[in-house]
């Protein structure tokens, strides 16, 4: 007896002890005055590095650096039907710049006299050409997407006073403004990186990647990789009006079922990596703010190598855009959380537009006759290939696409392949058959283009197309882009689109959607092309 | 004593060598290729060889192994690409979250398991046998997320008694300066109750998590060997002698049965704090188990080598912390030692 009722005392004592612990209120009063001028944000992954320009970077680093760095120009929100704002290609507003003048070959830009540096030097035009040249040296991805806007040479990068900056174009390039409003060409407290630059790194890297050093609306107050980003209003910021969150707490939450649970009781403000399944029933229950928009100039695709038979032979790629279940991958992979790029109206025009459906359908009769009249009529045996890394979209597609395609005889084994080997799979350009997503920060058809249809046969043409044809409509469009020429373009887009769709080396399946579940009381989400969060706009009632 | 503790930690030298070896070579074995992963989203060959360089990927594999070894021989792991940092720093601040909650987990499943396996034992085939054996196989049959996934929907999103899984603190508490690097320890020494509090509350659900899990092998040990000992004639001795059954219990069955407890306990402790990366994820527990997975996901070469090497040193001072446990327990392994 002795014994049971010690048993007895400890199990109760430790069950007591637990709740007695976890009782008490999670805020102290002290705290929900901190928690109210607070953004609590929960992400699956966090920042390797602050810096953009940094080696190896990842997507959360570049939302850090978009809120802590100023740009010379960004670009100004239009409102969407749904009341949406996004960001608006076609127009810019000056961020760090008071004025910004385009002549025939070079821009001019002159740079706000007041504004200062997290540290209080003030931001020289000198900061601003050494930042460029920075982007335009280190290699890697930044050096990659400056080339993109023809920003090549450090010499086009001219200080001509304190506060003025010329920027010489090396040829007529559409892209060249616009790349100027990306994330990479950050500008850079120079002084600052330059005195706690190491010898054997001249631009700083090191010193940038755990310290932010710009003149933007936030900079990094505590950052414990893999666990929490703190960032602090910077009170003295020039380029816009200030911010009405002063401070912003980004956690990092693993496991996709804890951050909706820390939405929905209310504990965390924003999360914007979850399931489609999980937005689609938080849409449902009402209680939380639930954005959707499609990502721009991104598409999700079945990707097949034309280099190599059977997929060489245009009939068999037809057949497999015939035979892909596109509606049930809509509602049973995606909950109807993207927008569909196939099933356009039979003969409809082909738009000025990209992205744009194409008019396939599943019509697996259709496929099979297809099949036969490529010579296959057994069919054959592939591997349809995808990146574990985004497994909860990729898998479920490509079980889908097998099912489908065994019904038209294609026999395809299921090949998973670990993100951290998908580049060097996709750089290979082997894979038979495989689902990828491309989309491009800058948003214009012949950029598209020229990434995954050029015979250039960049990274993104996963699929080795090659077409002289299609190479002349991509340059036509971009030649006529550069000079104005509307006609000439319109044209040569919808010739390479209209190409595309009958050459069909990549079936578009749909257009993912951005998804950012918020609690009621905040406002301000703007969509940008980087797809991250911009903490300047964001208001919390 | 010493002399015997130098011995052991000479022969635990050749097993180092060993893993630095073998860890190095499985790395570089493993498919992926580090430099297009951190190349970025848009990389060209060229980017990508350039970032190779930077990595210094492309040198030849002894290349790679001498200044790899260069840098160990001066306390320098190599800096991880997925935190950014180097890797001795992440595991100077990730061991003691791991080995934090790993404590905390055992000593609640030694709190819970060893009463109930001697009572299992003395009172064997009663309900409260039935109980520890009906608790042994729950908590080896629920996988570890699922329990704590569990717990987190009842305490925390139901009944709103637990804080969120956040990690080791909310989000508005701040660290406790660092001194062990137990958050319950460190903020006891600061004076701050506040965090101390904060940081217990953090802890209660993942160290339940993994109390229940580490709690099966223990109470199931404690019973078989208590029935052993029970059995055994120095018992059988000690009762015909009229002492009372507390003194037999306590201090001639269960001291004797203490040592395979020992063993499994050490056993269960280092499996504990390398395995329970699905409690990490669950709970956001910057531990360094989830910190590993991760890097090999990625393909980061310099964590994983540091993770092993930091987990095989560990290894070797349990073993020996348990060998010495062994004499103070029983004198007769003193003895032949």
């Amino acid at each position: 007896m002795q014994r049971r009722d010690f048993l007895k005392s400890a199990v109760v004592g430790t069950l007591a002890s637990g709740t007695s612990i976890a009782a008490p209120a999670i805020w102290s009063p002290a705290k929900a005055d901190a928690r109210a001028e607070t953004l609590l944000i929960v992400s699956e992954s966090g920042p390797n590095n602050l810096d953009i320009q940094g080696v190896g970077t990842n997507v959360p680093g570049y939302e850090a650096n978009w809120n802590c760095y100023d740009r010379l120009i960004t670009h100004e929100m239009k409102t969407l039907s749904d009341g949406t704002q996004y960001y608006d290609r076609d127009h810019f507003k000056l961020e760090l710049a008071e004025d910004m003048k385009i002549d025939d070959m070079s821009v001019t830009f002159k740079l706000r006299k007041d504004a200062t540096f997290q540290d209080g030097a003030p931001v020289t035009a000198a900061d601003v050409k050494w930042s460029l040249d920075r982007a335009v040296t280190v290699g890697g991805f930044p050096t990659f997407q400056m080339k993109a806007g023809s920003l090549e040479k450090p010499e086009q990068f001219v200080v001509v006073d304190d506060h003025t900056i010329r920027i010489d174009f090396l040829r007529k390039d559409r892209l060249t403004v616009p790349d100027l409003a990306v994330i990479v060409p950050c500008v850079i407290n120079a002084g600052l990186v330059k005195k706690n630059a190491a010898a054997n790194d001249p631009w700083g890297l090191e010193y940038t990647k755990q310290n932010t050093a710009g003149s933007g609306a936030y900079k990094v107050a505590k950052w414990t990789p893999d666990t929490e980003v703190v960032f602090e209003r910077n009170e003295t910021w020039k380029s816009g009006p200030l911010p009405k969150i002063r401070r912003i707490i980004w956690r990092m939450v693993p496991d996709a079922g804890n951050r909706r649970a820390l939405l929905e009781r209310g504990d965390a403000d924003v999360s914007y990596d979850l399931p489609n399944k999980d937005f689609v029933d938080l849409r449902n229950s009402g209680k939380l703010s639930i954005i959707s928009t499609p990502y721009s100039n991104g598409i999700q695709y079945i990707g097949m190598n034309v280099t190599k038979p059977p997929f060489d032979n245009v009939k068999v790629r037809q057949a497999v855009a015939c035979a892909i279940p596109y509606q049930k991958i809509m509602d049973a992979v995606l909950f109807g959380l993207a927008k569909p790029m196939f099933g356009a109206a039979p003969g409809a025009p082909i738009e000025i537009a990209w992205p744009q459906p194409h008019s396939y359908n599943t019509d697996i009769a259709k496929a099979k006759q297809l099949m036969a009249e490529a010579g296959y009529p057994n069919g054959f045996e592939t591997t349809i290939s995808f990146d574990l890394g985004f497994a909860v979209v990729n898998e479920p597609i490509c079980v889908l696409t097998q099912e489908s395609l065994a019904q038209i005889g294609i026999n395809a084994t299921i090949n998973k392949i670990p993100g951290a080997n998908w580049r060097t799979e996709l750089n290979k350009k082997v894979m038979p058959l495989y689902t990828n997503v491309f989309s491009g920060w800058l948003n214009y058809p012949e950029y598209f283009f020229y990434w995954c249809y050029d015979g250039d046969n960049s990274v993104f043409n996963t699929m080795s197309y090659q077409s002289k044809e299609m190479d002349g409509y991509i340059d036509g469009a971009r030649k006529a882009a550069a000079i104005g020429d509307t006609a000439a373009y319109d044209q040569d887009v919808k010739d390479f689109v209209g190409l595309a769709f009958k050459d069909m080396p990549r079936v578009p399946l749909y257009q993912p959607y951005v998804n950012v579940a918020m609690q009621k009381n905040i406002t301000g989400y703007q969509y940008w092309f980087h797809r991250r969060l911009d903490y300047r706009a964001m208001v919390k009632a | 004593m010493t002399k015997q503790i130098l011995r052991r930690l000479a022969t635990a030298i050749p097993t180092l060598i060993g893993v630095v070896i073998v860890t190095f070579l499985l790395t570089r074995v493993l498919p992926g290729d580090t430099a297009s992963y951190f190349a970025g989203p848009a990389a060209t060959p060229q980017a990508i060889d350039e970032v190779r360089k930077k990595l210094g990927l492309d040198r030849s594999l002894p290349a790679q192994f001498v200044s790899y070894v260069q840098g160990l021989a001066t306390g320098d792991l190599g800096s991880s690409l997925s935190t950014g940092q180097p890797v001795v720093k992440d595991i100077e601040t990730r061991l003691p979250a791991s080995a934090e909650l790993t404590l905390a987990g055992l000593i609640l499943a030694l709190a819970i398991a060893i009463p109930l396996g001697i009572l299992a034992a003395v009172r064997q085939g009663s309900w409260i046998d039935h109980l520890c054996r009906v608790i042994a196989t729950a908590g080896v049959s629920l996988p570890v997320f699922f329990s704590g996934l569990l717990l987190v929907y009842v305490f925390y999103y139901h009944l709103g008694w637990a804080p969120a899984p956040l990690g080791r603190l909310d989000a508005f508490s701040s660290a406790p300066d660092t001194v062990t690097g137990f958050y319950l320890i460190d903020s006891l020494i600061a004076r701050d109750f506040d965090t101390f509090r904060a940081a217990a509350a953090q802890l209660v659900l993942p160290a339940t998590t993994l109390a229940l899990f580490a709690l099966a092998s223990i109470a199931r040990m404690t019973r078989a060997s208590m029935l052993a000992a029970l059995a055994s004639e120095f018992v059988r001795t000690a009762k015909a002698s009229g002492l009372s059954p507390r003194t037999v219990i306590v201090t001639y069955a269960f001291r004797n049965a203490l040592l395979p407890v020992v063993t499994t306990l050490g056993m269960v402790f280092s499996f504990l704090l390398g395995a329970n990366v699905l409690v990490e994820k669950v709970f956001a527990w910057p531990g360094i188990g989830s910190y590993a997975v991760e890097a090999l996901i990625k393909s980061d070469f310099a964590p994983v080598q540091g993770f092993v090497l930091a987990m095989a040193i560990l290894y070797v001072m349990l073993n020996l912390l348990i060998d010495m446990l062994y004499g103070v327990i029983d004198p007769r392994v003193r003895l032949e030692a």
